[in-house]
Formats: structure tokens, sequence, C-alpha cells
């Protein structure tokens, strides 16, 4: 252990100096910083994108958040956000409802692949054809993270889960939905673009794009979708330092990333 | 104000608009169709929602996420539609929010799923149960005051013939007294506070509590609050003719009301027979019911299935009388509820027997 980067404190007398903050990286509305989710876990970087976005647009006072059922979840009781819990899939009509009670809300919901696709797919999918004025964000990583890697329906082909254990084929396992590709084909759609959280230049993008899309809602245009691939590397089954990678190879070849639909921009 | 002759299914919807519910959402069904018809038609004018959802699923989605921004809301669906509910039924009493859940039912076969709920865990709800069309229009309003004052679903159990008889109703808003501040209700407000508003099934506290969720601590909570709320709910139940019975009818809803006219013409005629209307299917009149069996030979139990509301019946008595079921489905070729078995004749018919088993009717009575 020669490359250890910081000294062993004594512990046998009392420090002689007095502890510091170095720094403190926990967003505004984010209220412990800890979390319990695995290394290398993409969502929380997703989640802290979208406090973010909420805290910087200034849309603290009048936000609620809509969470679905996942790992996620952990973060649902965790914000300085209002936040309405969903069972698993139900998100969207939960989130039709409080905007529909109370328009000056901006409502955002947060569900997994397991939870808005396999789930609940039609939720989504009426809400994205009603063109209802809620923004709707996907943490899509291809397997049911919590339940410890099972196949899902945006499994790519090839894909290794604990049901599909020498990959995913088609023959027996059927072809991934393309959730922002299905909703980018229905007229209530006005925003649907497709991110990732593997690398800090798709970290910034995705923040764009959840931007975009919460202006999207704030203007009234209609339905807005985020979909952000995240790393599962317990649930993919590899290294955390591999996730990234792997991500890139796998999900983000078939679930590629860019904006799909904008109506702001014709 | 003057009287209006009224469909049914108008009359709750007017009902409900009378009581502040201003969030709807539902799927067709019938005969629960026309009740959302009818609020499609009477909220907007009054600043509300009627959302047609694409599910029953959806349906009590959007009224749990009205509910949640204190919002009077309300579903509902026929008992099959209410099938597809019932998750999200039962995780709304874990949510503790309040929402009027109608089911406008194609018989009495739901009476298990009303009272026991369709759904997992112990939670219980409020049921009640109309006898016809004007009770309705006052029990539905009581309805979203209870959903409020207990801060959990309420179920109103109808049925085809309450959903699609004309009445004479003067439907006036009634006020049932003061309820609790809803504090808890989602506006956004609160963010950015510290103290940030959560509405969920899982828990009310925060990580930032050093708690994080407790499902163990918060389902003993729940499971208090539901018991101040069992404890606390009058059982409203109708009687009559208890004092002397010798034989005693149980019925609710529509056949409770042919029920009552058969006891009151077999009265007429000298039989010493009597009704309990349970109006709140739970909490359970039992305490009415165990009082009556007290002095009665038999208990008869009429109601439109295979055999539920005796359940009920049995467990008030406690063997203090024996309980006979008289009832059956009622069943024509659309299985709606409308058949051949709720008529005057067929209900007197099974009383008459009931009350020929007890030895206990007079000569000259017409068979």
């Amino acid at each position: 252990m020669t490359d250890r980067l910081l000294p062993i404190l004594p512990t046998d007398a009392p420090p002689t100096e007095p502890a510091r903050l170095v720094d403190d990286f926990t967003p505004a509305l984010i209220d412990v910083g800890a979390h319990n989710l695995c290394p290398g876990c993409g969502e929380p970087i997703a989640m802290r994108s979208v406090m973010e976005v909420i805290a910087e647009q200034d849309l603290m006072r009048q936000a609620v958040a809509v969470f679905g059922i996942g790992c996620y979840t952990a973060f649902s009781n965790n914000l300085d956000c209002e936040v309405l819990q969903a069972l698993h899939g139900r998100a969207p009509s939960l989130a039709t409802g409080v905007k529909r009670a109370m328009p000056d809300t901006v409502v955002v919901t947060i569900q997994g692949d397991g939870d808005m696709v396999n789930e609940g797919l039609q939720e989504v999918v009426h809400a994205a054809a009603r063109g209802e004025n809620i923004t709707c964000v996907l943490l899509n990583n291809g397997v049911f993270g919590e339940t410890g890697g099972h196949m899902t329906a945006t499994t790519t082909l090839g894909q290794r889960t604990k049901n599909s254990l020498e990959g995913r084929n088609a023959a027996d396992h059927g072809y991934p939905i393309q959730m922002a590709a299905l909703l980018a084909g229905l007229e209530g759609s006005a925003y649907v673009a497709r991110g990732a959280v593997n690398t800090a230049g798709n970290v910034s993008r995705t923040k764009r794009m959840i931007e975009k899309a919460v202006d999207v809602q704030r203007r009234g245009l209609g339905f807005s979708f985020v979909e952000i691939l995240t790393m599962c590397p317990t649930g993919w089954f590899v290294e955390t330092e591999e996730a990234p990678a792997y991500l890139d190879g796998t999900i983000a070849a078939v679930h590629a990333g860019g904006v799909l639909k904008d109506v702001t921009s014709t | 104000m003057v009287a209006q002759l009224m469909e049914g299914s108008e009359a709750i919807a007017a009902a409900m608009t009378a009581a502040g519910c201003r969030f709807f959402s539902g799927y067709p069904m019938t005969p629960f169709t026309e009740v959302l018809e009818h609020m499609a038609k009477k909220l907007p004018p009054v600043g509300g929602v009627c959302m047609n959802a694409e599910s029953e699923l959806e349906a009590v989605g959007m009224a749990w996420g009205a509910a949640a921004t204190g919002t009077r809301s309300a579903t509902g669906s026929t008992g099959q539609g209410l099938s597809l509910m019932q998750e999200s039924i039962t995780e709304l009493s874990l949510a503790r929010l309040p929402v009027v859940v109608l089911n406008m039912a194609r018989s009495q076969a739901e009476y298990w799923q009303a009272t026991r709920g369709g759904g997992h865990g112990d939670w219980r709800r409020i049921v009640l149960a109309p006898m016809d069309v004007g009770e309705a229009t006052e029990l539905v309003q009581l309805a979203f005051h209870l959903a409020d004052r207990w801060r959990n679903p309420v179920i109103v159990y109808g049925d085809y013939y309450i959903a699609h008889t004309y009445q004479s109703v003067d439907v006036q808003p009634i006020d049932f007294g003061p309820l609790p501040e809803n504090e808890w209700a989602l506006t956004g407000a609160t963010g950015g506070s510290g103290r940030a508003r959560l509405v969920s099934p899982l828990g009310d506290t925060k990580q930032r509590d050093d708690v994080g969720y407790d499902l163990a601590d918060y389902y003993r909570r729940v499971h208090a609050h539901q018991v101040a709320m069992i404890e606390g709910t009058e059982a409203l139940v109708e009687t009559g003719h208890l004092d002397d019975a010798e034989v005693v009818v149980v019925a609710f809803g529509t056949p409770g009301k042919f029920v009552r006219f058969v006891v009151e013409e077999l009265r007429a005629e000298g039989v010493p027979v009597g009704y309990v209307r349970p109006i709140t299917l739970f909490p359970f009149p039992s305490t009415v019911v165990q009082a009556a069996a007290q002095r009665a030979r038999v208990v008869g139990v009429y109601e439109n299935s295979n055999g539920q509301l005796v359940d009920d019946v049995r467990l008030a008595v406690l063997g203090a009388a024996p309980v006979e079921f008289i009832g059956g489905l009622s069943l024509d070729g659309s299985a709606f509820g409308i058949g051949p078995e709720i008529t005057v004749p067929e209900i007197r018919a099974r009383v008459l027997r009931l009350c020929e088993s007890a030895g206990c009717v007079p000569e000259g009575v017409a068979r």
C-alpha cells in the first residue's frame, strides 16, 4: 500500500487541527449527500442533474417530483423538493392528476426501465399521446437493478441478465423497446431526447436535455421526455470501472443518444 | 330549491359536485358509465377536471395524483373495474389520501371486495351503501367528508338501479362540520424550505431526520390511525319493527329497500318480522344486529350474491340465533344485476318461507 494518498492519522492522541469541510458536493435540493446505492450506479448522477435543473431554474417552490419504484426510490425521501410516491409503473397517471388539479406546478416523473417500460408502458404512452404537460424521465440501464439484474423490456440483444444468462436473444426473449423513438412518434410529445451519464460530457448534455424538457413544460407545449442511460455495474455483472464503457458498447449502441424531437426547433 | 327529476347517475354527479369534488377520473363501464358522463358535463363549468382515463388503473392513478394536491377527488367503476384498481386503493390507505371510490356494481358480489379490501395488506375503508337515489345524494357527500376526516379512501356501493332510476331529488350541499387542515397536500410550495412535503405509501419521514423509510414503524402508525378511524366512525343503520320481531331480515342497498317494503307488507298482515339495513357496510352495525338476534328465532340475510354479507351477520349474531341465507345472484342475460329475483313477490316468498320455518306465520297470510 505504498500509493496511499493520505497519511494515516494517529488515533492515540487528539487531532492537532480541527476537522474542516474540504468541499460539499451535495446539491441544494438533496438532503443527505450519502446514499446506499451501489458504487458506480448512474442513477444518483441522473437524480442530481434533475434536482440541479429544478434549483437553477428557480422552480423549487412549484416543483412536484413523482417517483416510481426502483433503486432510485431511495431518493424519494431524500429531497428538499415535494415528492409524490407512486406504485410501480403508475407515475404518469399520478403526475397527470397533480398537473391537471394544479396547473401551476412543474411535474417531473422519475421511473426506471422496469417501472416505465415493463410494468407501466401504457401509462407513459397515453400521457404522451394526450400531450400531458408533464416531464417524464426514464432512467434506463436495461436491467432490473433492484431485484438483482433481471431482463427488462429495454435489455439489448446479447446483454446478459439473470434470466438471459447467455445473453438476450430475439428467438427466446424478443426485442428491446426503444422508448424515446416510440414516444417521439406520437403527436402529443413535444420534446423527446436521450442522454447518458457515463461520461462528463454526456452528463452535461443530459442536463441540457432536462433543462429543455422542463422549459417545454413551463411553456405549456406538451409532453416532454428525457431518457437517461445509467450504469448498473451490479446488475450487469461487470467491474465498477468498466461500467461506463460497457454502457457505450451495449445499451447505448442500441438506444442511441440525441434529441429525437423538439417542437421548439421548427 | 326545487326538487328535480333526475337519473341516479346525474343525481350522484350533482351531489359530488355539490360536495366540492373537483377532480373525477373514470373508464366507461356499465352502469358506472353515466356517472362519468355527467361528471364530464358538470365539472368544467365549476373549474373542475374530469378525465376520461385510458384504463381503470390510470383512473385511480389520476385521482391519486389530484387527491395528493388536496383537491377533492373521486373515481369509480363497477366491481370488475374496481378489481383492477385494488392495488392502488389499498396503497391509498397507506399513502393516507382521501379518494372517494364509487362502485356502481352489477351485483352485491363485491361485498367482500368492498369491506375486506380486494387488495393486499390489512388496510380498511369506510363503505357506504345507499338504498336509492335520494340516499345516494347524501351518502356521496358524507363520503367526501369521511375521506377528508380520516385521510383514507371511502367506498360508495351503488348498483344498476341507483345509477338508472329516475327520482325527484333536491341536491344541496350538506355541512358535516369542520375538518382538519390538509397541511400535508402537495402544492410545490415547500420545496427548498428544508421541509419539503412527501406523500408516499412507504412513509412520511425524510432521511434528514436520520430515519429514512422505516416501513415497520410506518405500518404501525398507519394501523393506529386505522383503529382510530374504525372506532371513531359511527356505524349507520336503519331498522324497523325489531321490538317484537321473531324473524329478522338483514339486507343492504337496493335489495334492502325491497326487503323493507316486504317487511312492512307482512307486518300489516300480522307476521312478526323486522329488518336491519346496514348503511355503513364497514364499520358493520354489529351491535344492532346482535341485539336484534337476541330476541329473534331466526335471522335471514337477503343479498344479491352467493352469500357474502351473511359472513358479517354470523359474526355479529355469534350464535345467538340461526342465520339463514335467503339471497342469491339475480341475473338476467346481461348480468347487470337487474334480474328476476329483485321483485316484491320473489322476496316476499323467501321471507315468508323463513317465517314459516320459524313457525310464526298466522293463519290467513297470502302465500
